[in-house]
């Protein structure tokens, strides 16, 4: 039915294009730009390809051996039940490392974020120094700050929590003095016209509204590091990921996969119960509006 | 000025004061029912991380003197002098440097093409308003959920024994890993649209790829293109560490110079890394204002 109005439309296509000329003509500023731009991402990653030597044989014969592994990692079960054991003191490990990390990250940041938002500053110069060092904490990556706490505690989980911490503190910080710029003003005029000092119009006036945010960015936090905790362990820094590079390395597939199903099991099971979390405290804050 | 405030009898006001009571006692419990349950957390992962205070606090002086080091020279002629002093010697490796930077740029924009290009596709297969079928939208949701849940380093450890050292396995990884995270995001895009021009598109007897051509897409590429350029920020960082594991990039230099405690190659490499990533941010982070502002004029 409609196929067929469509057809007998299409039939008057010349017609069509003659009395609505300008809808029918090219534009052709429009699709220089998308030819433009389609061509600067194609010329990019070809230039990536031949630099990087990617070839296409190289990708199939590791595609081949990429089968052969998974078929090895089947079925995914430990070579003893006390490696399980150990695995899952590790998984205990990386959640510890998470959780810790996490608490004194968002509890550190805290202080920074409010030095660093437009509305609850010192001065320019002070945000000016609080948002460059929160830039250059969050430029360097987590595994490299695991690595320099490494060396300053020495090897164990304590360095991954120190590492997870740092990297937070420049993380939460960015993310905590978004939320407190974007506080709405009024109740700060309402405390300050009660004769409140700065600080007392902040505590009363700003922060109340920005508590639940903060609260659920920093579970948000807690969750994605517990992910990234997982793998810490490669340099050393405790938690399970010690144990998934060694399996590895020693080609003792059937454990990589048990490993790799734990992390999964751990991280789907944080997520729920963050999730609820999360979603009661934003519940809560907007009834409180 | 005398102000008669109108009270309510006392015997009203009993079971209200009484009910307040109640109210704030029962929030009290509960914020220090919260609170235990916190510092026995805090208590547990403490023991379990084995967090030592001491050992903190006495080698805190070595953490801020381990920056100290990263800006003295730490052997030859030159030990023990500032590394600003002489830039030459300071980036001694810049022409080796600056080339394995590059490579991780372009690990990073790769990765981050391939991985936006894969959730492009999936993302309409993983959208409520657009793919009615729970199984389709199930599958891939769950397969979205795989790529993002294993870490780009587990990928990149498994990829590097199946293809080899070097960048190939770095680049599969991260696009992985972009793949999870950004169907996510492309489809979170896909369910908010407007789905008026879409029905408009299917009056006029449209099939389901042409009514995603033109009336999907102009309403979502303008945010496919701002979360792709937020990626690819990050994954310019993550590529960075992809050589800690044999992917490739710069981060090979890095994990040895750290190791090896060569201070001043590592204060040089991370001041590289740090620049290329924030003059990126800032490159990328102009560039998605830009195309979010001309979509809320458009």
């Amino acid at each position: 039915m409609s196929d067929g109005f469509r057809a007998q439309v299409l039939t008057d296509l010349p017609g069509l294009r003659q009395r609505h000329d300008h809808i029918f003509a090219a534009d052709w500023r429009a699709r220089a730009t998308v030819l433009g731009v389609i061509a600067l991402l194609v010329g990019l990653a070809v230039l990536a390809i031949l630099r990087l030597e990617l070839s296409l044989s190289r990708i199939i014969s590791g595609m081949g051996e990429l089968g052969h592994m998974v078929g090895m990692m089947i079925p995914p079960v430990p070579s003893s039940s006390a490696h399980a054991m150990v695995y899952l003191h590790a998984l205990g490990e990386t959640v510890a490392i998470a959780f810790l990390g996490t608490l004194c990250g968002a509890v550190l940041a805290f202080p920074i974020a409010l030095l660093a938002a437009r509305n609850t500053t010192i001065n320019g110069a002070v945000q000016f120094m609080a948002r460059r060092s929160s830039d250059t904490i969050r430029g360097i990556d987590q595994l490299i700050w695991a690595l320099i706490w490494v060396n300053v505690v020495g090897l164990g989980p304590f360095a991954g929590m120190l590492a997870v911490m740092t990297s937070d503190i420049g993380n939460l910080s960015k993310l905590f003095s978004e939320a407190l710029e974007t506080a709405d003003r009024k109740p700060v005029e309402g405390v300050t016209a009660t004769g409140a000092t700065r600080l007392l119009a902040i505590r009363f006036g700003v922060l109340p509204q920005v508590m639940p945010v903060i609260a659920s960015q920093a579970l948000y936090f807690f969750e994605s590091n517990t992910r990234s905790s997982t793998i810490i362990g490669i340099v050393g820094a405790g938690g399970i990921g010690l144990h998934l590079a060694e399996q590895i390395r020693t080609i003792e597939y059937q454990a990589v996969a048990f490993i790799i199903l734990l992390i999964l099991v751990a991280v789907v099971a944080i997520d729920f119960v963050s999730g609820f979390l999360r979603r009661s405290m934003t519940g809560r804050a907007s009834l409180t509006h | 000025m005398a102000l008669a405030l109108l009270r309510l009898p006392d015997a009203q006001l009993l079971p209200l004061r009484h009910a307040y009571g109640e109210a704030v006692a029962a929030k009290r419990r509960q914020m220090v029912l919260g609170f235990a349950l916190l510092i026995a957390a805090i208590l547990l992962s403490g023991w379990v991380a084995e967090v030592q205070p001491a050992l903190f606090l006495r080698n805190l002086g070595g953490f801020f003197s381990y920056f100290g080091r990263l800006f003295l020279f730490d052997g030859g002629s030159l030990k023990g002098q500032l590394v600003f002093t002489n830039f030459g010697e300071w980036y001694w490796g810049l022409a080796g440097w600056a080339s394995l930077l590059f490579d991780t740029i372009l690990i990073a924009y790769l990765a981050t093409l391939i991985g936006s290009i894969g959730g492009f596709f999936a993302c309409f297969l993983a959208a409520g308003n657009l793919t009615p079928s729970p199984w389709i939208r199930g599958v891939v949701k769950r397969m979205l959920e795989f790529c993002r849940t294993v870490p780009e380093i587990v990928f990149a450890l498994i990829f590097v024994v199946a293809f080899g050292l070097g960048p190939l396995p770095g680049v599969l990884a991260i696009a992985i890993h972009t793949l999870g995270a950004n169907g996510k995001l492309f489809t979170e895009v896909v369910e908010n649209i407007d789905m008026k021009p879409v029905e408009g598109a299917i009056a006029t007897g449209s099939t389901w790829t042409e009514s995603i051509r033109f009336a999907v897409l102009p309403q979502v590429l303008s945010n496919f293109a701002s979360y792709a350029l937020l990626r690819f920020e990050v994954n310019v960082r993550g590529a960075s560490v992809m050589g800690f594991v044999g992917a490739g990039g710069i981060g090979q230099d890095l994990i040895e110079a750290i190791r090896k405690f060569y201070y001043a190659d590592v204060s040089a490499i991370l001041l590289m890394i740090l620049l290329t990533v924030m003059l990126i941010d800032y490159g990328t982070q102009h560039l998605r204002h830009y195309l979010l502002g001309r979509d809320a004029r458009g």
